[in-house]
């Protein structure tokens, strides 16, 4: 079976500041995968890098076996252009830490954008699978309600069913809980564990312990740019193997 | 108490002063000269904004641009047309005949030419002044611009992009709509400034507003009443533009929180006059 992501020595810098120093790692279809790490560890940057938001310096990085944002000619890397990079982008979902919402739509039509403007969905038919959605995510009654008046939860739930609006293979959360207020937490991780249920391929990089370790498939432990440790989330955050996973666990728990 | 006592006491003194001839004020407010006078200044006003904006985009994305030379010929540009006063510029787009009397597009060399354009037939004193206008206001339209652009938060591109939305796409549908906000309220002070500073092309002999006026009185010596009357025509286009600014900003502000209450929004809030100006909810 095809890796839904594969990353093969990722390296990537700004600057002088080299911030992923060669990861490597698989994603299977259908797995939810965890990043955890401190900050500045470079979890955030490369989960960006998949979507290519960022640029990579050095390896290679596959999503469905395709590699993303580039064109490999001989031994050579190409970056594709604007056109060829969007239409790889419409096959993974991102949800950002500060949601991101589009701030002069309502709800339904932050999640309708996409789908009509990209994949030239009818209009009809947009609205119909958008309102189903943001009922999904529990928010009926919030269709025309602009981000500006809906709670942190609530927006980044909006966010959930935006990406998912456009059926997308893939799932990238980056921190999706950090910028919530503590009550707000459980109502997205709730969305995001029935995601898991039904089979969502999803990369989370987050510091909820729990969901990791209830929802995860697999644990993956950064610091300093490199991968310390990689496994069952119940191996890796009950029995840490690394002193410095250890020492994360310790501060965080 | 006394600023409304000393506005009673000018108001008083201008309207029983007789040198004021408000019955000769009256008389020239409708006079055909002035009113095709006034079409001229709408004329040159509206031609110079729209170049201005439309000049104004494509110069605030060039400059925003990752590309060195592209980012540099929208600077150069800015540069050279804000850098010079903008009397200088209507004179030489009304001599630029005597620099170029013809434009031919073709290969140089004597190769064949493609297109033909006479400078000295096409380039009428209106012309020249819609170019001088339209142009000057363009360099400040990219800045104001500009300043819209990057008050859009990144993310929000960023949530584009990661939607497989192009960046043409972007900047249509997620990025301008919001820095309209920003963009709007100068961009209301330019189209006023632009009503009243579109007088100067009088240098080059375009009958506008004011130079309607200065063709009667140089010939009835009614100078103070007519110049009476082409104020009080600049202040009726100026409070009919502050109006629909009013619109545009509200248009522009959905989903923003909170909005400022102005005189003028709480008055054109309780007396719906949109009908009047052709907006309809």
């Amino acid at each position: 079976m095809t890796p839904m992501v594969k990353a093969e020595a990722v390296h990537k810098s700004f600057g002088r500041l080299e911030v992923l120093k060669g990861i490597t790692l698989e994603v299977q279809p259908g797995q939810v995968m965890c990043i955890l790490g401190p900050s500045g560890s470079g979890k955030t940057t490369f989960i960006r890098c998949i979507n290519h938001l960022e640029k990579i310096n050095a390896g290679r990085l596959w999503v469905d076996g395709e590699l993303v944002g580039y064109r490999q000619v001989g031994d050579k890397l190409h970056e594709l252009p604007d056109r060829e990079v969007a239409r790889k982008r419409t096959e993974i979902g991102m949800v950002f830490q500060r949601f991101n919402l589009f701030g002069h739509m309502t709800a339904l039509e932050n999640v309708v954008e996409a789908p009509i403007r990209v994949k030239r969905v009818r209009k009809d038919v947009a609205v119909g699978s958008a309102k189903e959605l943001l009922n999904r995510v529990g928010l009926a009654d919030k269709y025309d309600t602009y981000p500006s008046q809906l709670s942190g939860g609530q927006q980044q739930r909006v966010a959930i069913a935006r990406a998912l609006a456009m059926n997308p293979k893939l799932m990238l959360f980056d921190e999706p809980t950090s910028a919530l207020d503590p009550e707000l937490v459980g109502e997205v991780l709730d969305v995001m564990r029935t995601l898991a249920e039904i089979g969502m391929t999803m990369v989370v990089v987050t510091h909820e312990i729990g969901f990791a370790r209830e929802a995860g498939d697999v644990a993956v432990f950064m610091d300093d740019g490199v991968v310390v440790e990689t496994g069952d989330p119940r191996e890796v955050l009950v029995n840490p193997r690394h002193e410095r996973t250890k020492a994360f666990l310790s501060k965080v728990l | 108490m006394i600023v409304a006592f000393l506005a009673v006491a000018v108001i008083g003194s201008m309207v029983e002063n007789k040198r004021f001839e408000w019955g000769v004020v009256r008389h020239y407010m409708t006079d055909p000269t002035i009113l095709r006078g006034l079409v001229t200044t709408l004329e040159l006003t509206a031609l110079s904004m729209v170049i201005g904006i439309a000049l104004g985009v494509v110069l605030a994305v060039m400059r925003l641009s990752p590309n060195p030379l592209v980012a540099g010929l929208a600077w150069v540009y800015i540069w050279l047309f804000r850098g010079t006063p903008v009397l200088v510029q209507i004179f030489f787009w009304f001599n630029i005949a005597a620099v170029y009397p013809r434009f031919g597009l073709g290969l140089p060399f004597g190769g064949p030419q493609v297109a033909h354009l006479n400078f000295t037939t096409l380039i009428t004193p209106f012309i020249a002044g819609v170019l001088a206008l339209g142009l000057n206001e363009g360099a400040y339209m990219a800045e104001i611009i500009r300043a819209g652009l990057i008050s859009v938060d990144e993310g929000q591109t960023e949530a584009a992009h990661a939607l497989g939305m192009s960046r043409l796409l972007t900047m249509r549908r997620i990025v301008l709509p919001q820095a309209m906000r920003v963009i709007v309220p100068p961009t209301g002070n330019e189209t006023i400034s632009m009503l009243k500073t579109s007088s100067l092309v009088s240098a080059i002999a375009v009958v506008d507003l004011l130079y309607a006026a200065q063709i009667i009185y140089s010939r009835t010596y009614e100078v103070i009443p007519l110049l009476i009357v082409a104020s009080l025509w600049y202040l009726i286009c100026t409070t009919v533009l502050s109006i629909g600014q009013y619109y545009v900003e509200r248009h522009y502000a959905r989903g923003a929180r909170g909005q400022q209450a102005t005189m003028l929004g709480v008055w054109l809030n309780m007396t719906d006059i949109r009908p009047f100006f052709g907006f309809r909810r």
